[in-house]
């Protein structure tokens, strides 16, 4: 097929998804007119229920934890993944990093850059730490503080330190943590059949205040092991793609 | 409004579709695939929305305030992790292509196959 002949099939394709597509808008409720009864109830009873004032949370952690088990082992599958499809191959070999254009002359990195990322460092983990820990209270979480504790590695790559983003993140390390995190989610929920309970039920005390930081139960000790989680498997995924530039055809 | 955001959602799936279709390169490919799923976030946060709602946290609110639908927020929230996933995966696969054919033109990557 010429890509032109593509191109037309595709434009008639589109047109029939489109039209569909319009169809099935046509049917649904105008913007703003939800009527959802499902979403209405849990705002209804969530805080109350859970003293979590983050009802989103609420719900990935606590109302639907066992499909925020499998979301979590998408994550944990995909970096396993990438590690096996991006494995040495028989004829690469990992080389030192080396310039392999000595003609071509590299600017270094300014300084100012190099600063700023360093300096960046610190505040980053902080805040990821911040929104892993209080998903039970604000528009945070595991998945998103997780993927910024990452980014504080990621910036010391950045500041152009690869072998210190190495040895500060080596695979050994990554493994446990990204094992530990995605095995203490699924442990809290088995901790709950041993109670006589169901799987993932919310069996830690509660608090007293809705919103304060050691209340919401299991909620908030999940959202801590997946936030470990994620920033283990993102770390592991961008160590994969950069040990990419070591790797040469023998 | 009315309507508008569900076109909105409709133009964003199309022109990444076609980005997918006219596309020479695997990484701009993953890249529209990107694309394409963020039309699924404007559906869903769409589809929740109620006129007036604030934010599902009641932690600086009263309780009962009128919010808009929490459930279709924490399922955004699954298809970004899912997008990253296999944004992951599919940048790895990109990479072995690479290596074993050195090229990243998809159609001349075709012509591999038997």
């Amino acid at each position: 097929m010429t890509p032109r002949q593509r191109l037309w099939f595709f434009a008639v394709a589109a047109a029939g998804l489109v039209a569909c597509y319009l169809w099935a808008f046509a049917g649904l409720p105008g913007f703003g007119g939800y009527p959802g009864p499902y979403g209405q109830e849990i705002l209804r009873v969530a805080v109350r229920q859970t003293n979590a004032t983050g009802v989103v949370s609420a719900i990935n952690f606590d109302y639907r934890g066992f499909d925020t088990v499998g979301e979590e082992f998408i994550l944990f599958a995909a970096a396993a993944g990438m590690s096996v499809v991006l494995r040495k191959l028989r004829e690469e070999r990992e080389t030192e990093p080396a310039d392999e254009a000595g003609s071509r002359t590299v600017p270094p990195s300014s300084s100012a850059v190099r600063v700023a990322a360093l300096l960046m460092v610190g505040p980053t983990a902080v805040l990821g730490w911040w929104l892993a820990s209080h998903a039970q209270t604000s528009p945070s979480g595991g998945f998103q503080g997780g993927v910024i504790l990452a980014s504080a590695f990621i910036l010391i790559y950045l500041a152009g330190e690869f072998l210190s983003f190495r040895r500060l993140s080596p695979d050994a390390l990554l493994d446990a943590v990204e094992a530990a995190g995605a095995g203490g989610f699924v442990a809290i929920g088995l901790a709950a059949i041993a109670m006589n309970l169901p799987y993932l039920d919310n069996f830690l005390p509660l608090g007293t205040i809705p919103g304060a930081v050691s209340s919401s139960g299991t909620i908030a000790l999940i959202s801590f092991f997946v936030g470990i989680e994620v920033a283990a498997a993102f770390t592991a995924i961008v160590g994969e793609l950069l040990d990419q530039t070591l790797l040469r055809s023998a | 409004m009315g309507i508008f955001p569900f076109l909105v959602v409709a133009w964003v799936m199309v022109v990444g579709l076609y980005g997918i279709i006219t596309s020479r390169d695997l990484i701009h490919q993953i890249v529209c695939l990107i694309v394409v799923q963020s039309s699924t976030y404007v559906l869903l946060l769409g589809v929740g929305y109620v006129t007036g709602g604030a934010a599902p946290y009641f932690f600086d609110i009263p309780l009962h305030t009128k919010a808009v639908d929490p459930v279709v927020q924490a399922l955004a929230l699954t298809d970004v992790v899912v997008e990253a996933a296999v944004t992951a995966l599919l940048l790895s696969f990109a990479i072995q292509a690479q290596k074993r054919f050195g090229t990243l033109d998809p159609t001349e990557l075709a012509e591999f196959k038997g």
